[in-house]
C-alpha cells in the first residue's frame, strides 16, 4: 500500500516560505492534482515527497514509512520532471532501462520490462534512437515510460505537459489518464494548468502561497470554490462575482443584487445569517440571458460577444461589473444592448466581503 | 561611411589581422622543412626546394631535446591531473550550488591572473629550494597547475552549468545516490568539455617558458632547453635549430586550438557555430 500522508510540512527559501505548514493525506492509487499559480509551493511539495527538498519542519510518510529523511533512490518512487531531464547521452532504451538497471535486475527481465514500457507509451520504434533525434512530445512519452517501468509506489509528475503543444497536450493527456487506469500507482501531478487538473485528478488540491486552500473532487472544487481565489482560479472563464446583500426573509434567505432578489434554496448558503453584504459568485453557464425583461434578473449592457467555438461568451456590464456569461452560439445582440441577467439561485456562490471565503464552508 | 567602404576596411582588418598571426606561423613551417643551406642562403628561396626533414632531424639530434621533450609531456601531464583533478570539483560546485562568497570567488580565481608571475619568481625560487623542489619537475608541475586552475576552474564551471541539474535529479529519483548520478549522468555528458579542460592545460604547460627556464637548471623542458639555447650568452643556436624548435613548439598548440575551438567559443554562455 502506497498511501501518502504530509504533516504539517514547511519549506522555507530565504525570506520566502514556499510551503507553510501543509498536510494532506493521498490515498492509495489515487490521482492527487497540486494546482495553483506559479511559486504557490505545488512543486516544493513534490520535491519534497521525491526526496530532492529537505523539508524544514513536517514529515513525509510514503505506506507507513517515514521517509522525510530518506534520499530519493530509495523512496520507491518515480518522477517526470517538467525538462523531461531525458539522458542526451544514452539511447532511448538504455534511458528507460536506466532505473532498472539501478536495481540490479537480470538484463532479460530489463529487455521485457523495456518493452512493455515502451509499448505502452507507443515508442517501441524509436528504442535505438538518441533523445536529440526525438521530437518534443517523443522525448515526453520517454520520460513517462522510464518512470513508469520502475513499477514505483508512488508516480510523480511536475508539469509534464507544460512543455508541449496544445494539440499535443491533449493528447498526452489522455494518454496519462489511460496509463493511470493500467499501471494505478499513487500518482501526484504538479501543474498551473486548471483544465489539466480538472480532468485528470481524482482530487485537486488548490494552492496559494503556500497553503492548501481547498482539497476536493474536480466537480466540487469547480462547483463549490471554497474561496473567491479558488473561484477566479478556475474555470475558463472563471467565476463572476457581483456584490449582493444576503437578507434573512420569512421563508428562507434571499439575496439581493442590484435589484434582483435571488430566493436561495432552503438548506443552502448562510440561510439562518442576519443581513449583510456578500460577493454573490456564479459561473457563466449558469447565468440564463434575455433580450426581453424579466422578473429578478440582473440588467446589463452588452459590451462584446466571443464566439468560442461551441459557445458564445459574453461580456455584460452590470453597473460597475464586467459579467462573462456562456450562450448558445446562436446568442446574437449588438454591442450596448440592454440584456437581463437571470442568475440559477442553486448555482450561486456566497463569499464573506471580507475574507473571500465561502459561507457555508465546504459542505452546501 | 557607405556599406561597401566598411565591408572593404572590414576585409583588409581581417587579412591584416590574420596576416599578422599567420605568416610568422608559415615561414616558421617553412623553414623548418627545408636545408640548412638553403635558410643560410640569400635571397632565401620561399618554398624549400627539395623538402627535407633535415632541419627537424637536426633539431631531434641536438644535445637535450629528446629529454626535454619527455619531461615536457611528463610535466604536462602531471600538470592536467593536478589541475583537472582540483578545478573539476571547483567548477562543479560553482556550477551548481550558490553560497555565501560565491561571486567573490569567482572573481578572486580570476583575479590571480593578474599577479605578474615575474614578482612571484625570486620568492618562489627560494621557497622550492627549501622545500626541495627546486630543479624537479614535480615543482614545475605545480607552477604549471597554479598558472591553469583559473582557466581549467572557468572552463569547467561553464561545462557544468551546461549539464541541467534536472537530470541528475532524474538519475536520483531512479535509484542513484548523489555520487553514482554525478558519476552516470553528469560526468559522461561533462566528458568532452572536460577533455576541452584538459587540452587546454596541456598547451599551456607546454608551451610555458618562464616559470620552467627559472625553476629548472639540469631538468628542463623543452621551452626552458629552447630558451636557454636561443638566448644563452653570445652563443644563440643555429637558425635551424631555432626554426625547428619553433614549429615543434607551435604545432600541437596549435591543432589543439583547432580541435578545442569550439568549446573555447562557448565558454561564456554563448555558443559560436
Amino acid at each position: 500500500m502506497a498511501q501518502i500522508r504530509l504533516e504539517r510540512l514547511r519549506k522555507v527559501f530565504g525570506r520566502v516560505t514556499a510551503v507553510a505548514d501543509v498536510s494532506l493525506d493521498i490515498a492509495h492509487g489515487e490521482f492527487m492534482v497540486l494546482l495553483g499559480p506559479s511559486g504557490c509551493g505545488k512543486t516544493t511539495i513534490l520535491r519534497c515527497l521525491a526526496g530532492l527538498e529537505r523539508p524544514d519542519a513536517g514529515r513525509v510518510f510514503i505506506g507507513d514509512d517515514d521517509v522525510t529523511l530518506v534520499p530519493p533512490s530509495r523512496r520507491g518512487i518515480a518522477m517526470v520532471f517538467q525538462s523531461y531531464a531525458v539522458f542526451p547521452h544514452m539511447t532511448v532504451f538504455d534511458n528507460i532501462a536506466f532505473g532498472l538497471r539501478m536495481q540490479g535486475l537480470p538484463a532479460q527481465t530489463i529487455r521485457e520490462r523495456v518493452g512493455e514500457g515502451a509499448a505502452l507509451l507507443q515508442i517501441d520504434q524509436l528504442l535505438d534512437r538518441y533523445p536529440a533525434q526525438l521530437s518534443g512530445g517523443q522525448r515526453q512519452r520517454v520520460a513517462v515510460a522510464r518512470a513508469i517501468v520502475m513499477k514505483p509506489q508512488v508516480l510523480l509528475m511536475d508539469e509534464p505537459l507544460s512543455n508541449l503543444d496544445a494539440l499535443l497536450r491533449l493528447q498526452m493527456r489522455t494518454e496519462l489518464k489511460r496509463l493511470h487506469h493500467e499501471v494505478r500507482s499513487t500518482t501526484v501531478y504538479v501543474t498551473h494548468d486548471q483544465i489539466e487538473a480538472l480532468s485528470l485528478g481524482e482530487r485537486i488540491a488548490v494552492m496559494k502561497d503556500g497553503q492548501i486552500v481547498q482539497c476536493d473532487a474536480p466537480a466540487r472544487v469547480y462547483d463549490l470554490p471554497a474561496n473567491r481565489f479558488v473561484g477566479s482560479f478556475i474555470g475558463s472563464p472563471p467565476m463572476n462575482f457581483l456584490d449582493g446583500t444576503l437578507r434573512a426573509g420569512p421563508d428562507g434567505a434571499v439575496v439581493e443584487v442590484q435589484g434582483a432578489r435571488l430566493r436561495l434554496p432552503p438548506r443552502a448558503a448562510g440561510a439562518g445569517r442576519g443581513d449583510m453584504p456578500v460577493h454573490v459568485g456564479i459561473r457563466p453557464e449558469y447565468i440564463a440571458l434575455s433580450l426581453t425583461p424579466v422578473a429578478d434578473a440582473v440588467a446589463g449592457r452588452v459590451v462584446v460577444l466571443e464566439p468560442i467555438g461551441s459557445q458564445m461568451l459574453v461580456t455584460v456590464r452590470a453597473g460597475a461589473d464586467l459579467i462573462k456569461v456562456t450562450a448558445p452560439v446562436e446568442f446574437h445582440a449588438e454591442a450596448d444592448r440592454e440584456v437581463w441577467m437571470r442568475l440559477d439561485p442553486s448555482r450561486v456562490r456566497l463569499m464573506d466581503v471580507r475574507s473571500g471565503e465561502a459561507l457555508d464552508g465546504r459542505d452546501a | 561611411m557607405t556599406t561597401p567602404a566598411r565591408q572593404a576596411l572590414r576585409a583588409a582588418a581581417i587579412v591584416l589581422i590574420a596576416a599578422w598571426v599567420l605568416l610568422p606561423l608559415l615561414l616558421i613551417v617553412l623553414a623548418s622543412f627545408a636545408t640548412r643551406s638553403q635558410i643560410y642562403a640569400w635571397p632565401r628561396p620561399l618554398l624549400p626546394s627539395p623538402w627535407s626533414l633535415e632541419t627537424v632531424r637536426f633539431f631531434f639530434q641536438a644535445q637535450g631535446v629528446l629529454g626535454s621533450t619527455v619531461n615536457s609531456l611528463f610535466v604536462a601531464a602531471l600538470t592536467i591531473v593536478l589541475s583537472v583533478a582540483i578545478g573539476a570539483p571547483a567548477g562543479y560546485a560553482l556550477a551548481r550550488f550558490s553560497f555565501r562568497g560565491k561571486e567573490g570567488l569567482r572573481l578572486a580565481i580570476l583575479g590571480t591572473k593578474m599577479f605578474p608571475a615575474t614578482i612571484l619568481a625570486v620568492p618562489l625560487a627560494v621557497t622550492f629550494i627549501t622545500w626541495g623542489l627546486y630543479d624537479t619537475l614535480l615543482g614545475v608541475a605545480f607552477v604549471h597547475t597554479a598558472l591553469a586552475l583559473p582557466f581549467a576552474i572557468v572552463i569547467t564551471t561553464s561545462v557544468f552549468a551546461g549539464v541541467p541539474f534536472d537530470l541528475e535529479e532524474a538519475a536520483m529519483t531512479l535509484g542513484c545516490s548523489r555520487l553514482q548520478a554525478f558519476r552516470r549522468v553528469a560526468l559522461p555528458i561533462a566528458l568532452p568539455g572536460l577533455a576541452a579542460a584538459a587540452i587546454f592545460t596541456f598547451v599551456l604547460s607546454w608551451n610555458e617558458v618562464f616559470a620552467a627556464s627559472l625553476l629548472t637548471l639540469r631538468n628542463r623542458t623543452l621551452p626552458a632547453l629552447v630558451m636557454s639555447a636561443i638566448g644563452g650568452l653570445g652563443s644563440g643556436a643555429p637558425l635551424d635549430y631555432r626554426f625547428a624548435a619553433g614549429f615543434f613548439m607551435i604545432v600541437p598548440a596549435l591543432v589543439i586550438i583547432l580541435i578545442i575551438r569550439r568549446y573555447l567559443l562557448t565558454l561564456w554562455g554563448v555558443t559560436v557555430r
